[in-house]
């Protein structure tokens, strides 16, 4: 379980992925695979070391249409929380 | 009687003069705006239509750091979900070259960017590129940056569509055997059909 850092709710996730020590643009490659093996209304939760991942992953999200539910930052690692919305997303 | 009378003819001629207004140059104010708003309409169908959600990238360069760029704009396009296409041309080919691909260079001479803690000339001596090199290549390590081979690998597997350019195979001797697996032939025709209907198009 992860808190919704926006809405305080607990909410499940589905699959966990840990991006600590990769640089772009493995984050965001991941993500998009780890998000491509969910069903749409499933929670990706990712957690990254590169800084550059918080503005690339507010990129991605508002680029494919999935949900960017939290983004947290803790001792240098980032967590973000995804949400994937249905397949018709824009992605091939 | 006069003032009347001039009356009468100031409406006459307003009248007349009005008339030869919209005779003679209400046509030509219509045809005007009718070619303007033509010349709008094309250029909005181009605009919104011919434009695929694609990039095309021109990739030139054979050097170590000069191989990332369009590798990793290519990988990182489509994992945000657009068409991404590469056209290696030049130098460019060494990155799809099976036997070079894992051995690209950098060097530091010409190249006043390189933190090389030397005078530039320095950079012509030998062993200065292999230096120039390993250094990158460390640096390259310490965040985990894949090999250029990994790289392409992940490119193939997302579907970014890799072209070699015929001519420079021609001009530099480098066969279809030469190249890695998945890799289509053109000439610049193909690219520019590529991407003359891609969003962006760069060259690196």
């Amino acid at each position: 379980m992860v808190t919704n850092i926006d809405q305080g709710e607990d909410v499940p996730v589905t699959h966990r992925l840990d991006c600590r020590g990769l640089s772009c643009p493995l984050p965001i490659i991941m993500t998009k695979r780890a998000i491509d093996a969910l069903a749409p209304g499933e929670m990706l939760e990712m957690s990254a070391t590169d800084p550059g991942s918080v503005n690339d992953m507010a990129a991605w999200t508002a680029k494919t249409g999935h949900e960017l539910v939290g983004s947290a930052e803790a001792d240098g690692v980032f967590t973000f929380t995804i949400r994937k919305v249905g397949q018709d997303a824009g992605l091939r | 009687m006069s003032g009347t009378t001039d009356k009468d003819i100031d409406a006459l001629v307003e009248a007349r003069v009005q008339a030869l207004l919209d005779e003679r140059l209400g046509p030509l104010v219509d045809e005007r705006v009718a070619r303007a708003l033509a010349a709008q309409e094309v250029k909005a169908e181009a605009d919104g239509q011919g434009q695929l959600d694609r990039i095309a990238i021109v990739a030139s360069k054979g050097s170590l750091d000069m191989a990332y760029p369009p590798l990793i704009l290519a990988t990182t396009a489509t994992a945000m979900g657009m068409e991404a296409g590469i056209f290696f041309t030049f130098y460019g080919l060494d990155i799809i070259h099976k036997r070079k691909y894992a051995s690209l260079k950098v060097p530091p001479l010409a190249n006043p960017a390189m933190p090389v803690p030397v005078p530039n000339l320095i950079g012509a001596l030998p062993g200065m590129t292999f230096m120039a090199t390993a250094m990158m290549k460390s640096w390259m390590g310490r965040v985990k940056l894949q090999s250029v081979p990994d790289f392409i690998e992940m490119a193939k597997d997302l579907g970014v569509t890799l072209i070699s350019c015929q001519m420079t195979m021609d001009v530099m001797g480098v066969k279809k055997d030469d190249l890695v697996d998945g890799v289509t032939i053109g000439g610049a025709a193909t690219f520019l059909e590529y991407a003359g209907k891609s969003k962006i198009s760069l060259f690196v």
